[in-house]
């Protein structure tokens, strides 16, 4: 079956609206992924038929809410190959996913000077600076990999950096600056054989490949609904159920409790624990009708058709003068992310000329400052594929870019 | 193009050919200011009397321009006549183009009156402004109130 983009993009209503006079050519995928008609009607629906609140009603409203809400954790489950709903926690975002195992993973742990948490120099704030502060609080050392000059986790100095003082790694799957894919399966070995545990920031992978956290080596993942075509507000931590259990709460209030007295409190299971008060229930929601969308068309097929996107923009960029391309230069281990410089004009007046052209990129640093400074640049200009994302959209970046040099010549 | 609001001749030739660019000694306050959301960065030198304001810096041609016109504008005047330069430029980038401009007082400066229809590009615009005015006071030159920077 090959895949059929027109009619994928016929499910996008914001992908027929013009920008500045133009067609709307949106390549910001990586920063926020535009929604289809299925899961935009799915939360309207919720809303104007079935709500209520979670967990907490024995009404019928509150009933029909909490099982669409369980229903979606379910579809999260087996989208990312997780055999048990409950290794699902709801959460806001990555971020609050990664603040969450940050937390309570360091409590659980009972971090303390001497102790390392291991990163690399390739990830996106959010997969920093809940580390930092982890750090901060407990005294752990933070260590980091570095990145090589074709865009890749540079493994060299492995051995020393995963040892008997590590205690947490959490790396990113899919890299949102320089579209890296990182196979971290000889990491996450090396740090089990220590007895360390492994997170991924799977933001940018599970959006857009098939992701199975059986076959991952991870313990804990986090990704974001919004980059998937679902909803803001709503993101997912997947943990191992073992380590989830013995994971002290992260916020604390209404739903995550077993009994509460006034002089103490005990807490419920995973993953109620981990979901203090009335979670985002349309968004969870929205978020499953997403992974059905994602599931019909089958995740391979959408990772196929962004690699076909990938080669060709890959190819048309190294055809464009003055484009200097951060990361890998070939489609093998990367996605359809591609940041780059053009020579001679700053990354800002670079996503303004596009605009003016309807063409949408994110530029600056990409929450992801490091690798900007590793690569020498204070801001990169960016453009990110989706499963609506077509050739012709590419040769209109390519378009624009030469718009670009003649505004700047 | 509707970009012709913004990329004005002006601007360009001020980017491409920035006036008395570079760090210059000697100084009585310097003042480095970033723009967090993009990174763009400027450091501004002034003499207390203001015979030389001189600046270095890394960001779009919007906010390296805006350094170019600035020291054209403001170096070799008095702090009065600096304040009211620099008040009527910071109006003028908060007026979402609604602003008239006065070429008398802003010279050059007119050209950014495009600017303040891309309230994404203001911040970039008043950067080199905030960090004179921080680089002023630090010299010990007040060069009046301007408002906190709403972008
Ligand atoms: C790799 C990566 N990690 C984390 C995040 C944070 O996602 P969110 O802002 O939805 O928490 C992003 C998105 O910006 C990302 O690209």
């Amino acid at each position: 079956m090959t895949f059929d983009v027109a009619r994928v993009r016929a499910d996008f209503p914001i992908l027929s609206r013009e920008v500045n006079g133009h067609p709307l050519v949106y390549l910001d995928s990586a920063n926020t992924s535009q929604k289809p008609r299925q899961v935009l009607e799915v939360m309207r629906e919720h809303n104007e038929r079935h709500n209520g609140n979670v967990s907490r009603s024995v009404h019928t409203l509150g009933t029909e809410a909490t099982s669409a809400y369980e229903e979606a954790r379910g579809k999260i489950a087996a989208f990312v190959g997780a055999t048990n709903p409950d290794e699902i926690v709801f959460t806001k975002n990555s971020t609050e996913a990664i603040n969450l195992v940050a937390h309570s993973l360091g409590r659980h742990l009972s971090l303390k000077p001497g102790d390392e948490v291991v990163i690399s120099e390739m990830e996106h704030h959010s997969n920093i600076v809940p580390w930092q502060l982890l750090c901060e609080r407990t005294g752990a050392t933070l260590r980091w990999f570095g990145v090589t000059d074709d865009g890749r986790l540079d493994e060299s100095a492995l051995e020393s950096l995963i040892n008997e003082r590590t205690k947490i790694v959490s790396l990113v799957h899919m890299s949102n600056t320089l579209g890296t894919i990182n196979d971290v399966a000889a990491i996450a070995e090396r740090a089990r054989s220590f007895g360390a545990l492994v997170m991924l920031d799977c933001s940018q992978s599970v959006p857009h490949l098939p992701v199975d956290v059986r076959t991952l080596g991870a313990d804990f993942i986090a990704f974001t609904g919004h980059k998937m075509l679902g909803p803001t507000g709503i993101g997912v931590l997947w943990g191992r159920y073992e380590l989830l259990a013995e994971m002290p709460p992260f916020l604390a209030g209404g739903s995550m409790i077993e009994t509460v007295t006034m002089a103490r409190t005990t807490y419920a299971p995973p993953p109620a624990r981990f979901e203090a008060g009335t979670p985002p229930i349309a968004e969870a929601i929205g978020l499953g009708a997403a992974v059905d969308y994602l599931n019909a068309l089958g995740m391979d097929a959408v990772h196929r058709h962004e690699q076909d996107i990938t080669s060709y923009a890959l190819k048309v960029l190294a055809d464009v003068p003055g484009v200097r391309l951060f990361g890998p230069t070939t489609p093998e281990g990367r996605g359809g992310t591609l940041s780059f410089d053009v020579d001679g004009v700053h990354p800002h007046d670079v996503g303004q000329v596009l605009d003016a052209l309807g063409v949408e990129v994110r530029v600056g640093h990409h929450c992801a400052k490091p690798v900007c400074a590793r690569f020498g640049v204070p801001a990169m200009t960016r453009a990110s594929f989706y499963l609506y994302t077509t050739t012709d959209e590419i040769d209109a970046l390519a378009r624009g870019l030469d718009q670009v040099r003649k505004v700047f010549a | 193009m509707m970009l012709d609001g913004l990329y004005q001749e002006i601007i360009l030739d001020h980017y491409k050919h920035p006036h008395g660019r570079g760090l210059r000694d000697p100084f009585d306050g310097e003042a480095h200011h970033v723009n967090p959301t993009c990174g763009d960065e400027i450091t501004v030198r002034v003499s207390a009397d203001f015979s030389d304001i001189s600046y270095d810096g890394l960001g779009c041609s919007i906010s390296q321009a805006s350094a170019s016109v600035l020291h054209e504008l403001l170096r070799g005047r008095d702090a009065d006549e600096i304040a009211g330069i620099h008040e009527a430029f910071v109006t003028l980038m908060q007026g979402r183009g609604q602003v008239e401009p006065d070429e008398d007082v802003l010279g050059d400066a007119v050209a950014f009156a495009g600017v303040a229809k891309f309230p994404a590009r203001v911040k970039c615009a008043l950067l080199p402004w905030m960090a004179f005015k921080d680089a002023a006071a630090r010299a010990g030159v007040d060069v009046g109130a301007a408002p906190e920077v709403k972008a």
